[in-house]
């Protein structure tokens, strides 16, 4: 609480004895402690899929479509452009742009939509540590080059996805065909070392144990203490509808928040800590910045994946900063590393 | 925890609260105005504890809406229909006690039963709507009839609220609903509600139903055009009430649903507001035994995490609730009673499935 960090050890018994309060109130403290400024954050982008067709398939995911599923499709660069309009229009300064893991586009595909994007003059945060690896894969290249032809390109920063849980006896469960917990990490200290800002991700509720959740947190504070380079945490519950692993129960309210308090407390250097409206709705989201979180994450101009799933809250910016407001704070758009953008005619 | 509660500037009221001292309006602002959640979940904790040990209760009740007609049309309802309407209904007692007989194959342990103030329906019916109910569940509790409505059937049987009361106990009457208290504030009802029975009434009815040994629940709609004081000038009236009668089970806020009222335009409550007037709630009625967060308003994910936040009650699993959804409630309208036991269980409390009288049916 003073500022000291917390052993493995120490933050596994504090998440078995403490309630929900306790945790709140201790990852309340700490969040004021980092972000004095009582200012809560949001970007306003546009997560854009450049296509679903995926060798990946993995269980807990209700986007993808096998290669030889006729209804899997790859975006046209008119309508990528189209959407990139859109976006401008709309206030927003970056797309977020994922896909799944595609069976043959060459590493030149990924370097020509970037060349295009970029010609929009708009912020690239893109791709994952597996996309990157499974390029590396089909490419015969180093990670390191990889990241280097795709910043060359255009490649700004890219999102922490396909995190789920960094323990391989889990991946191995749910995600067998996508990149190890080490090939994920490896990725990302790349990336950092190439002065590349990234998040990080969680993906729990499902198969994992709370040991292999506090492991998934303590892989990304050592290479934090190392690179420095992540710029946000953002833990979300797996959402069970349309997926492999239909039928297991929901993560509840109270476990999101008592996770997202968890991680705001062992995760002692990593700056921010977004809150999922997307997955927890209005009402647990703006809850959350009680809980940890510093961040409303994005307006979501376009979201498709966890929408897949069943899940489809949308909150515009207005309603973001109403519920910014209400909770005290004050709303700030920003941009991916979390500079703040001038909101002079902004309400 | 201390600390960070003392930190927040609310040390004084963590000492009230641990002495179980009763709090002041000021200090009731004090809370309401406080930007330290956690810490206010903390204080009101330490009452729910107090009152509830770790015990979070839920019941298997049934909802009947016998009409929507109604001749008060208050501005923050969207239930409410003038006679003739396309959308207003009424249903027989056969009707009712269809509804009932329905689901005689369910564990259902409270029948709870409002509608509109209708203009024309004798006195008789709502007798036999009761005396109905009774024949065909003859153990079912029957929770009917807000003060308001009481007040309404005292008039057009030209008895007194006493002498009305007791013959609806006598029919089958139970415990009456909290609905109907809004804001006492004259103020919000000359604005909002100014043909429905007036604050200092709603006590009035409330306290004589007490005193005939009949339990209430009691309301407050908040997140539309009431201050602060407005809230707590409510509260301060239910809490000294029940210092006279001790006939008050449960304190029930109630989020104000702004689609297809006439105030459609205010905006929904937050997360933070729920929360708030839960605890605040706790904190400040002393002598309430149990704080209700009503899932069909708040949603079954916040009523969760308000467990912590002073609530032991979920209230039920409820089924075919019609009032908030034509408000644009987006939860389901029923929830089964093994979801509400997880919940409960997983926010760290022993869930306790209650009849209405918070007599224990059974303890999971």
């Amino acid at each position: 609480m003073a500022g000291g960090r917390l052993s493995g050890e120490e933050a596994l018994r504090l998440f078995q004895r403490a309630d929900l309060l306790e945790l709140g109130l201790l990852a309340d403290a700490v969040r004021r402690r980092l972000h004095p400024e009582p200012v809560v954050t949001y970007v306003i982008d546009r997560n854009i899929n450049y296509t679903d067709i995926c060798i990946s398939g993995c269980k807990f995911c209700a986007f993808y479509k096998a290669p030889d599923d006729p209804a899997g499709s790859l975006l046209s660069f008119d309508e990528l452009g189209a959407k990139i309009d859109e976006t401008l229009e709309l206030g927003g300064t970056q797309i977020l742009l994922q896909g799944g893991l595609h069976p043959d586009l060459p590493l030149t595909y990924y370097e020509e939509l970037l060349c295009f994007m970029k010609r929009k003059s708009i912020h690239v945060h893109g791709f994952s540590p597996p996309e990157i690896r499974h390029f590396a894969d089909l490419s015969g290249l180093a990670i390191r080059e990889v990241l280097g032809r795709l910043r060359a390109a255009g490649l700004d920063s890219m999102p922490g996805g396909g995190a789920e849980i960094l323990v391989d006896r889990v991946r191995q469960q749910i995600s067998p065909r996508k990149c190890s917990a080490d090939q994920w990490l490896a990725v990302m200290e790349e990336a950092h070392g190439l002065g590349m800002r990234t998040t990080a991700t969680m993906m729990f509720g499902h198969v994992e144990t709370i040991e292999e959740r506090l492991e998934h947190l303590l892989r990304i504070r050592e290479l934090q203490d190392r690179t420095g380079g992540f710029t946000a945490f953002i833990p979300w519950p797996f959402q069970p509808d349309n997926t492999g692993l239909a039928g297991r129960p929901k993560t509840s309210g109270h476990g999101y928040l008592r996770m997202l308090a968890w991680s705001r407390l062992v995760l002692d250097n990593v700056p921010n800590l977004q809150a999922s409206w997307v997955t927890q709705g209005p009402k647990i989201a703006q809850v959350s910045l009680f809980f940890g979180a510093n961040d409303f994450g994005s307006t979501m101009i376009e979201e498709n994946v966890v929408a897949a799933a069943g899940v489809s809250f949308r909150l515009s910016e207005a309603e973001i900063r109403h519920l910014v407001r209400d909770a005290g704070f004050t709303p700030r758009q920003r941009l991916m590393d979390y500079t703040l953008v001038e909101d002079a005619e902004k309400r | 925890m201390d600390a960070l509660v003392t930190g927040a500037g609310l040390g004084d009221l963590l000492e009230k609260m641990r002495s179980g001292e009763r709090l002041s309006r000021e200090d009731g602002l004090r809370l309401y105005r406080t930007p330290d959640l956690p810490a206010l979940g903390y204080l009101a904790d330490i009452a729910r504890r107090r009152h509830n040990g770790d015990k979070a209760y839920f019941i298997y009740n049934q909802h009947v809406n016998y009409s929507n007609i109604c001749t008060n049309l208050c501005k923050f309802c969207a239930f409410g229909k003038e006679k003739g309407s396309p959308l207003a209904y009424e249903m027989s007692v056969a009707e009712v006690a269809a509804k009932v007989r329905a689901r005689l194959d369910e564990p259902i342990t409270e029948i709870h039963m409002v509608g509109g103030i209708h203009p024309d329906l004798p006195y008789g019916y709502y007798l036999d709507l009761l005396r109905a109910i009774k024949e065909v569940r003859p153990e079912v509790h029957i929770q009917a009839f807000t003060c308001v409505e009481i007040a309404h059937l005292a008039e057009i049987s030209g008895q007194s609220v006493e002498a009305t009361l007791a013959e609806l106990q006598q029919a089958g009457l139970g415990s009456l609903p909290g609905g109907g208290a809004e804001v006492f504030s004259p103020r919000i009802r000359a604005l909002t509600c100014e043909r429905k029975l007036s604050g200092a009434g709603w006590i009035e009815v409330a306290k004589t139903a007490h005193r005939l040994g009949l339990r209430s629940n009691a309301t407050m709609l908040y997140g539309h055009i009431e201050t602060l004081d407005e809230r707590l000038e409510h509260l301060e009236m239910l809490r000294e009430a029940q210092d006279e009668t001790n006939g008050f089970l449960t304190f029930i806020p109630l989020a104000f649903h702004p689609k297809n009222t006439e105030m459609a335009t205010l905006s929904r409550t937050t997360g933070v507001d729920d929360l708030r007037n839960i605890a605040v709630a706790r904190c400040f009625l002393d002598n309430f035994p149990h704080i209700k967060a009503y899932w069909v308003m708040i949603g079954p994910k916040l009523a969760q995490v308000a467990l912590a936040f002073g609530a032991d009650d979920l209230d039920g699993t409820v089924k075919e609730e019609v009032i908030t959804h034509m408000a644009g409630a987006e939860t389901e309208q029923a929830m089964a009673s093994n979801r509400l036991v997880e919940l409960i269980r997983e926010a760290g409390r022993v869930p306790v499935e209650r009849d209405t009288l918070y007599n224990e049916i059974r303890v999971y």
